[in-house]
């Protein structure tokens, strides 16, 4: 987790010198200043206050009823679909943006094409659009009227248009920096001591971009399993079909059960984090290959 | 962690606490720093369709002695939200909802006297029926609640989970098969078919006009002052009242701490000139009396609410909400809960 956070924000060489083994990171003494010391106080402080305090409430409130009341509001069968077909797509429009967005980041940073600048600048749409708008403007070209006569409104393939417009600049975003300070000439080097061109792209490239991948998959499924605003229009919320987990919490904060709300979202953290566990164990192997 | 280091931890944890006690007391400021001399300022939450209503009527008000000086702070949202709002804290004189248990929400939280409703019209300050809202020119003949389950329909209402006021749309429907002498059997094999042939649950009742109006469905189950509203606006849909249709109740509460004005307030809002402002915007009038003008969007401007044949109320109909949500909208055992997930695993 720390690994997938510090790949993220520092990409490229560094990384060697912090998983060194033995390195200063893993010595029990600590090396605080005075002036790390504060930061570390501000981190913690806001980092509580935003993050830990609010997700502990959520996870205590859905724990007070005992586990009876967890395990009920778990094997309601409509709350139980929306868990699955939330979870499914997610992971599924993350699969997706991991191989889409590595291709439109290498395209965005290897080639040059008219109207690359402004690709550039349009990917981030989707993060700046109010969801609603977007579940509008989705509504507009993939519903009823569309004017590709492509009508996907209220089925589940609508719950999947949404979740990938929101999570699009994820992988796209985390990739683009690793992949711009990879130079072409280490898979010049490779290919010129005999790689294929398969083994530079599984042996030097993806190791080298494994960390981000991993890094934009992971806020795509969070981002994804937590979405409401996009697909409330277009997706229908019809029960069994194309209901999704924050329609669920909603009916419960609605009808006053905010302990049932609470159990839903705790299993829709819990599994966010696993995710996230799963992705860095993942690329950490992927980057080892290297 | 040696001293220095501790101590600048420490000071890290200091600093952010000063940041947050800053933004707060700041806010804190702002409410106080308000005149409280001669004049008194109200406020108003509410949900968000009779905002223009409402202020039309503030206009009025501040024309009368009570009202002179009066300024308001107001707060417009889903009516759920708003009341979960106040119940959480939000600074409330006078509150004004979509439906009842909102207030009652407000009841069990103490903010609330109980006995809010015991005036001439039930603590209700605005109401509606529910219509059939259909496309210009109504292509597909629905006028009835028979023709909505016919094959091929397609039918958008809001989810009855998540916006507490769909569920005036489903009971109306399932009311008009009792009001024709129809046993619950009768009644729950409707309500199914009435399900199989809903295509669309959006969360609220703006979002299913929205979806509505994008061009989902035949026929969107709305209110009438939606209705009206949206043909206001110029959004090309035509509207039936239905023969059989249940009236929908606005509930509007003061709080027990609230300034004495928003008394005097919830007196006016029962007058003819309050209820002729509500009347504009396609809401029925609560009393009796009112001169209602041409109503602009209405089917018939100049008769802009014709009595339905038989028209439902939620009290003598349905045994009140208090009945009603436990018997039909249950999370697990409500009538209405079943049928959704029944024809959810049919199709």
């Amino acid at each position: 987790m720390t690994q997938l956070l510090e790949t993220a924000v520092f990409p490229g060489p560094d990384r060697e010198k912090r998983s060194g083994p033995g390195g200063v990171f893993y010595r029990p003494v600590s090396t605080l200043t005075k002036g790390s010391g504060l930061a570390l106080g501000i981190a913690v402080t806001w980092f509580s206050i935003l993050v830990l305090i609010p997700l502990s409430a959520v996870v205590a409130t859905a724990l007070a009823g005992g586990w009876a009341a967890f395990w009920d509001t778990l094997t309601n069968a409509q709350t139980l679909a929306a868990i699955a077909l939330t979870l499914g797509e997610a992971a599924l429009v993350t699969v997706v943006n991991v191989v889409i967005g590595t291709v439109i980041a290498w395209v965005l940073v290897r080639d040059k094409f008219p109207g690359k600048r402004l690709m550039e600048i349009v990917i981030d749409v989707p993060f700046a659009l109010p969801t609603i708008v977007a579940g509008l403007v989705l509504l507009g070209l993939y519903g009823p009227r569309s004017p590709i006569s492509w009508d996907v409104a209220n089925t589940r393939t609508a719950v999947f248009l949404a979740f990938a417009f929101v999570t699009l600049p994820f992988v796209v975003r985390a990739v683009q920096p690793v992949l711009e300070e990879l130079e072409p000439e280490v898979e010049q080097a490779a290919r010129s001591l005999g790689a294929s061109g398969r083994q530079a792209l599984t042996r030097v490239v993806l190791p080298a971009l494994a960390p981000a991948i991993a890094a934009g998959a992971a806020l795509s499924f969070a981002r994804a399993v937590s979405e409401y605003g996009s697909l409330v229009l277009i997706s229908g919320n019809l029960a069994l079909r194309t209901e999704v987990t924050s329609v669920r919490i909603l009916t419960y904060v609605e009808g006053g059960q905010s302990a049932q709300a609470a159990v839903v979202a705790t299993v829709i953290l819990v599994v966010a984090l696993l995710v996230i566990v799963a992705l860095d164990v993942l690329q950490r192997r992927v980057a080892r290959r290297g | 962690m040696n001293a220095k280091a501790r101590a600048g931890w420490l000071a890290g944890v200091v600093a952010v606490a000063t940041m947050g006690l800053a933004g707060c007391s700041s806010a804190v400021g702002e409410t106080s720093g308000a005149p409280d001399a001669e004049a008194t300022s109200l406020s108003l939450v509410g949900f968000a369709v009779p905002k223009a209503a409402n202020n039309a009527i503030q206009t009025l008000w501040a024309q009368t002695p009570e009202g002179a000086g009066v300024t308001w702070v107001e707060s417009y949202g889903a009516s759920g939200d708003q009341s979960r709002a106040v119940e959480a804290g939000l600074e409330a004189d006078y509150v004004h909802f979509s439906l009842e248990g909102d207030v009652t929400r407000l009841v069990d939280a103490g903010l609330v006297d109980p006995t809010w409703k015991d005036n001439e019209q039930g603590g209700i300050v605005s109401s509606s029926v529910v219509v059939f809202v259909v496309r210009e020119g109504n292509p597909k003949g629905i006028d009835s609640w028979d023709d909505l389950i016919a094959d091929g329909v397609e039918i958008v209402t809001p989810n009855p989970g998540s916006s507490g006021s769909a569920r005036w749309n489903i009971l109306a429907g399932w009311g008009s098969v009792i009001a024709d002498g129809g046993s619950e059997d009768d009644a729950i094999e409707y309500t199914t078919e009435l399900f199989n042939n809903i295509v669309a649950l959006p969360g609220s009742g703006r979002d299913a006009t929205s979806a509505f109006l994008a061009g989902t469905g035949d026929v969107l189950l709305s209110y009438e002052n939606e209705a009206i509203l949206a043909s206001q606006e110029g959004e090309p849909i035509d509207y039936v009242v239905p023969d059989s249709t249940l009236r929908i109740d606005n509930p509007g509460a003061v709080l027990k701490d609230a300034d004495p004005k928003a008394k005097a307030w919830l007196d006016f809002l029962y007058t003819p000139e309050a209820q002729a402002e509500f009347a504009k915007l396609g809401f029925r009038p609560v009393i009796d009396g009112v001169t209602v003008g041409e109503v602009e969007g209405a089917n018939d401007p100049a008769n802009a609410f014709p009595t339905p044949g038989t028209l439902l109320n939620i009290n003598d109909d349905f045994g009140g909400w208090s009945e009603a949500n436990p018997k039909f909208f249950d999370e697990d055992n409500g009538i209405v809960t079943k049928i959704q997930v029944e024809t959810g695993k049919s199709s």
